[in-house]
């Protein structure tokens, strides 16, 4: 129950001045820039980005500013921004397969179409902080080594090994199907798999992680392989009607993982690898790898296998990945319930009054008992 | 659809309108606005649709081919211009910059005139285009220096 309560305006003011001045720091410090943010704070950025749902890294760099670096309240703003703008309409669906690619490997295959590059990755690092880094200037850092490349292609590796039907295809699905969007229907259940990934898209990493952790160590049985792993620039299209063609619109930088399990058949299929699917904006592996085995584990029922975990309960993962809700419910708490705990209190005091009651009397029959 | 490597394929002299968005939208904007104040002639023009700022939700595929669903939106500034001699030019490009879809829109339609295509190729398209291939080529260079190489034992048999 909530009730209106009056007051507290004055300390609400100060609160946010104070707030304002402890978010600047000590001004002998100079102040952020957003380009630093956006330049070397790039995978907060991008994080906030993902679970914003929103790519604009300027937007991204000063909410978290704005939050001072907590990541969840700068996508909270962002979303927050997000419903102050119109809505021009849906891209065509990014070619992933025509990335420029920054970073792609496999876990599956060792040469493939391509190559295996590596690009900047905290791969094969010792883990040991760099002192140089904490020296206030960080010195001349050498230009990275360039070699020679080709165009040529990088085909995803799923497209390479679907000709065998050792790898399920892509489901192609109705062309003129709608795809459901949760920015304009809520999440209703059962949820097909385009709301499924549209919400695993925009959940939150350590939830994702967690679930697929889970999963690996015996939570639904997934025993899956790293595909691929690709990032890089993609561009984005848009139909637009008056031009009555497909207006490139500039690229974004996105992250897609394919995870390959191991599938024995079912009645429903015949044994193939499947496969589970990760995509989200920016260089956000760990996350783009968990949403892939979320993404596979939560297709028990289409494949025919038994639902024993938690993964792969889609009421369970797709109602508690959103870390904007999540944070709303439980931070609600600290808002007053004063009311509800008078009610409460009163009641506490009315139970304990008759348990000692009880107790009392209890204590007194059982004296006279023995007299 | 206009992968990066197909409008790369493609010479610079031949750019259709497509592919002259694309290197638009692609730029930087103060990579535009310094190509654009180059033009010999400061392009007279007014608003057909004033700068605006909105939302287009962009796709992805299911496995990366299959089913569409919606990945996320992302921020676009759209602007249609209308020259003096009546041509008119749109532009929808990525981001919040206002100026950078009024310089897009009044180059869109530059392009358009077949008397003025010359000179926003030589001024601003072409230059810039030149840029971001020497980016796009360092990126694949400095991309291809992490490349694995394996060392195998050979087993002779191929």
């Amino acid at each position: 129950m909530y009730v209106a309560v009056k007051g507290g305006e004055k300390a609400i003011r100060n609160a946010h001045k104070l707030l304002a001045n402890r978010r600047r720091g000590d001004r002998s410090v100079p102040s952020l820039t957003l380009d630093q943010i956006a330049e070397q704070l790039a995978l907060s950025v991008a994080r906030v980005m993902g679970e914003g749902s929103l790519y604009d890294e300027g937007l991204a760099a000063l909410a978290i500013k704005q939050a001072r670096g907590d990541l969840i309240e700068a996508t909270f703003l962002l979303r927050a921004y997000r419903t102050t703008l119109p809505r021009f309409g849906y891209s065509t669906p990014v070619d992933t397969g025509a990335m420029r690619v920054e970073r792609r490997i496999s876990a599956t295959y060792k040469d493939l179409p391509g190559g295996q590059v590596l690009g900047p990755t905290f791969d094969y690092s010792h883990r040991l902080l760099d002192f140089a880094l904490a020296a206030e200037e960080e010195g001349d850092l050498p230009e990275p080594d360039r070699a020679c490349h080709t165009d040529a292609p990088m085909p995803r590796v799923t497209d390479l090994l679907g000709t065998e039907g050792l790898i399920e295809p892509d489901p192609a699905g109705d062309p003129g199907a709608a795809v459901g969007d949760l920015t304009r229907e809520p999440l209703a259940f059962p949820a097909d798999r385009d709301l499924r990934l549209q919400n695993l898209a925009r959940g939150d990493e350590g939830f994702l992680l967690a679930l697929a952790y889970s999963s690996q160590r015996g939570y639904a049985r997934t025993h899956p392989f790293t595909g691929e792993i690709r990032y890089g620039a993609v561009e984005v299209e848009f139909y637009a009607e008056e031009l009555g063609f497909e207006v490139p619109l500039g690229t974004i930088k996105v992250t897609e993982c394919q995870m390959v399990n191991q599938f024995s058949g079912s009645a429903k299929a015949p044994p193939a690898f499947t496969r589970g699917y990760g995509l989200v904006f920016g260089q956000v592996e760990r996350k783009a790898m968990a949403m892939a085995m979320v993404d596979r584990a939560l297709r028990w029922q289409e494949l025919g296998e038994e639902q024993t975990a938690p993964v792969q309960d889609e009421e369970f993962v797709l109602s508690h990945s959103d870390n904007i809700q999540a944070t709303g419910f439980v931070e609600h708490l600290k808002l007053p319930h004063y009311v509800d705990f008078q009610a409460e209190l009163d009641l506490v005091r009315k139970l304990r009054a008759e348990w000692f009651a009880a107790r009392d009397g209890a204590k007194t029959g059982t004296q006279e008992a023995a007299e | 659809m206009t992968s990066p490597a197909a409008s790369e394929s493609r010479s610079s002299t031949d750019m259709d309108r497509k592919a002259a968005m694309a290197v638009l939208a692609q730029t930087r904007p103060e990579d535009l606005a310094k190509a654009y104040s180059s033009l010999p002639v400061a392009p007279d023009y007014d608003f057909v649709r004033p700068p605006e700022t909105g939302l287009v939700m962009v796709r992805g595929r299911t496995g990366g081919s299959g089913q569409p669903f919606n990945l996320g939106e992302a921020t676009v500034t759209r602007c249609v211009v209308r020259l003096a001699g009546g041509q008119t030019g749109h532009a929808y490009v990525l981001g919040r910059h206002k100026t950078k879809a009024v310089h897009a829109a009044v180059c869109d339609a530059l392009w358009q005139c077949e008397t003025s295509r010359p000179l926003v190729m030589a001024s601003v398209l072409q230059p810039l285009k030149t840029r971001q291939e020497a980016e796009a080529a360092r990126l694949a260079a400095e991309t291809a220096a992490t490349k694995v190489d394996f060392f195998t034992m050979v087993r002779g048999d191929d």
